[in-house]
């Protein structure tokens, strides 16, 4: 029995921003319509989410069927801007942990502090898990989503599984 | 465990995600150095009982560079910067000097 289950989240549409996020950042959230993500956090408006990646990296995440609009205005919007706008929606895959236990799986795997205060909703947090470099952040209560590249999505896919499969983390309350 | 501030995300990154870049605020000597300046470019390294300034890369997350001064001895960290600079910040050599009083920020650094 387990109290999470791992699935992959199936396709998404993902943009990768480069440039100065401080210059930039309000023109891309405009067009997403979500927040600016400040450093390390995330901002979500629907099925949309905007991601903080590093001091001059963006990734902004949506459904497949909006990502050519999405894309075209960004790439109008961002012309006169020492910016990139790239669909990278085929780099990365996506897996949702759904239920209560997602905090041990993913404690299982990375030296990430997932403790409450320091992760919870909002926190963009791009670490290791096992061997391969992964981001994962709470789009939802009791979910969290992991981001990592696609060449090696089956080994994280078989790393979240075994981690599942041993259930919860320390002495059982009862 | 090392456990060193990124300077650029805020995240308190733990040695297996980052990756070492050895010592920080080495002078270049390219064409037309002398070799003695050349080897000692390309080989010659501190390797100090105590207070070291080192480079460090943020590779399993911002995959930034930063500079970080640290005691070799005690694993006391002292504090992490940017690395578009050419020495550590004078906050940093201050808590350095806190316990070693005698430090000064090697050759090569500003």
């Amino acid at each position: 029995m387990s109290e999470v289950t791992v699935s992959e989240a199936g396709p998404r549409g993902m943009v990768t921003i480069r440039g100065d996020l401080g210059e930039i950042g309000r023109i891309v959230a405009g067009i997403a319509g979500t927040a600016v993500p400040a450093t390390g956090r995330v901002e979500s408006a629907g099925a949309r989410a905007f991601a903080w990646m590093s001091p001059d990296e963006a990734l902004l995440m949506l459904p497949p069927d909006e990502l050519a609009e999405v894309l075209g205005a960004l790439n109008a919007a961002l012309a006169e801007h020492h910016a990139l706008a790239v669909d990278v929606s085929d780099a990365r895959v996506i897996f949702r942990l759904n239920g209560p236990g997602w905090r041990d799986v993913l404690a299982r795997l990375t030296p990430a502090d997932l403790r409450p205060a320091a992760f919870g909703a909002g926190v963009f947090r791009r670490t290791r898990l096992a061997q391969v470099a992964a981001a994962f952040w709470l789009p939802e209560a009791q979910v969290a989503e992991l981001l990592c590249f696609r060449s090696v999505g089956d080994y994280v896919r078989d790393l979240l599984e075994n981690a599942a499969a041993a259930g919860p983390i320390g002495p059982r309350p009862d | 465990m090392l456990t060193l501030t990124c300077p650029y995300c805020g995240v308190a990154a733990c040695e297996t995600e980052l990756a070492p870049g050895g010592e920080a605020h080495l002078e270049r000597f390219g064409p037309g150095s002398s070799d003695a300046d050349f080897e000692a470019y390309l080989f010659l390294r501190q390797n100090p009982h105590g207070v070291h300034i080192e480079r460090w890369r943020h590779a399993m997350g911002c995959g930034k560079w930063f500079h970080a001064v640290r005691d070799t001895v005690t694993m006391e960290v002292f504090g992490t910067y940017p690395a578009q600079t050419y020495g550590p910040p004078e906050e940093i050599v201050a808590k350095v000097r806190e316990r070693h009083p005698d430090w000064q920020v090697p050759e090569g650094g500003a």
